[in-house]
């Protein structure tokens, strides 16, 4: 017992530091769009979801419609909710706390809930609220330094920040994949991803890989 | 406009996450459900590599950022630990981002 928790609060902690530095991107991202500093914080206060507001502000940046950007944002949010659904069972909160656990229900909070599975059921909860709130709290302290630093920071990719975030997906699923046949689903996601991108909007790609879980999922093997 | 644009994503996103916790728990309780539930977060973390990793925008791309994914991988065949995997992608991209 004594090494399960260290080892969430590991997990937790280090998604929570890496994703929260990738605030500064978009603080600085949403600046850049002509958003002000207290929108910029609110984007992330409020919606808090990465790619959401990072879709939000591009279309804006891009000169699209707004109802581009909000519809972009909800498509790329739509993960949340299946996210929710596994999530909930899980969690079993009721009220205000529910309003909480949507609101912190996003890629990494999940991804690190699911990632304690062998853990038991306590550090998969434990995992959701530690993460979910580490990340709260990074994200939009570093939301507020990028979009106040806008014009003086550098270039996130200058940092690497822009390659750690796809690793931390890589190494959130790469637990996950105990047999061939997960792996198989793994690889084939990734694939249907990559042929999808040029055809589909923006973030598009993500949603649409849903399907790959779909076919897999099908039939009893 | 800005304001709209904030108000509405952070309204429409905040009912996203709501649905997916408020759905009735029976709705788990068909087998073909759970099965494709279990598959979905390896299939959407799986496609958020591609594109958080490979892609810009509509295009796929290939740049710096696969240079800290490659190295990733081979840390996490190493057997090492999270941070280390995050850490080792992040200086490989940043010092092929630089010396490029």
């Amino acid at each position: 017992m004594t090494r399960a928790p260290s080892a969430t609060v590991r997990d937790a902690l280090s998604v929570s530091l890496t994703v929260g530095f990738y605030g500064v991107a978009f603080g600085a991202a949403s600046v850049a769009a002509g958003f002000s500093v207290l929108q910029s914080c609110l984007f992330s206060l409020l919606t808090f979801t990465g790619a959401s507001q990072f879709a939000a502000v591009g279309v804006v940046a891009s000169g699209g419609a707004g109802l581009s950007a909000i519809a972009a944002a909800a498509m790329l949010g739509t993960r949340n909710a299946l996210y929710g659904i596994q999530m909930a069972p899980l969690l079993k909160v009721k009220g205000l706390k529910r309003a909480a656990a949507a609101q912190i229900t996003i890629d990494e909070s999940t991804g690190v809930a699911l990632a304690q599975a062998s853990r038991g059921t306590e550090a998969m909860r434990f995992g959701f609220w530690l993460t979910g709130t580490g990340v709260f709290i990074f994200w939009n302290v570093f939301t507020f330094l990028g979009a106040y630093g806008a014009k003086s920071l550098g270039n996130p990719a200058s940092w690497g920040l822009d390659a750690a975030v796809p690793a931390a997906f890589l190494g959130l699923v790469w637990p996950r994949l105990e047999t061939t046949f997960l792996r198989i689903v793994a690889a084939s996601a990734m694939v249907f991803a990559l042929l999808v991108t040029p055809w589909l909007p923006a973030g598009l790609p993500i949603i649409a890989s849903a399907l790959v879980a779909v076919t897999f999922g099908w039939r009893e093997r | 406009m800005l304001w709209v644009v904030l108000i509405a994503t952070s309204a429409f996103c905040f009912a996203i996450k709501l649905v997916g916790h408020s759905v009735p728990d029976r709705w788990l309780a068909n087998a073909r459900l759970q099965r494709i539930n279990a598959l979905i977060p390896i299939a959407l973390l799986s496609a958020l590599v591609i594109a958080e990793g490979l892609v810009t925008k509509t295009h796929v791309v290939i740049d710096h950022r696969l240079a800290g994914l490659a190295v990733a991988l081979a840390a996490l065949f190493a057997k090492a630990p999270f941070p280390v995997v995050v850490v080792a992608a992040a200086v490989t991209s940043a010092l092929v981002y630089h010396l490029h």
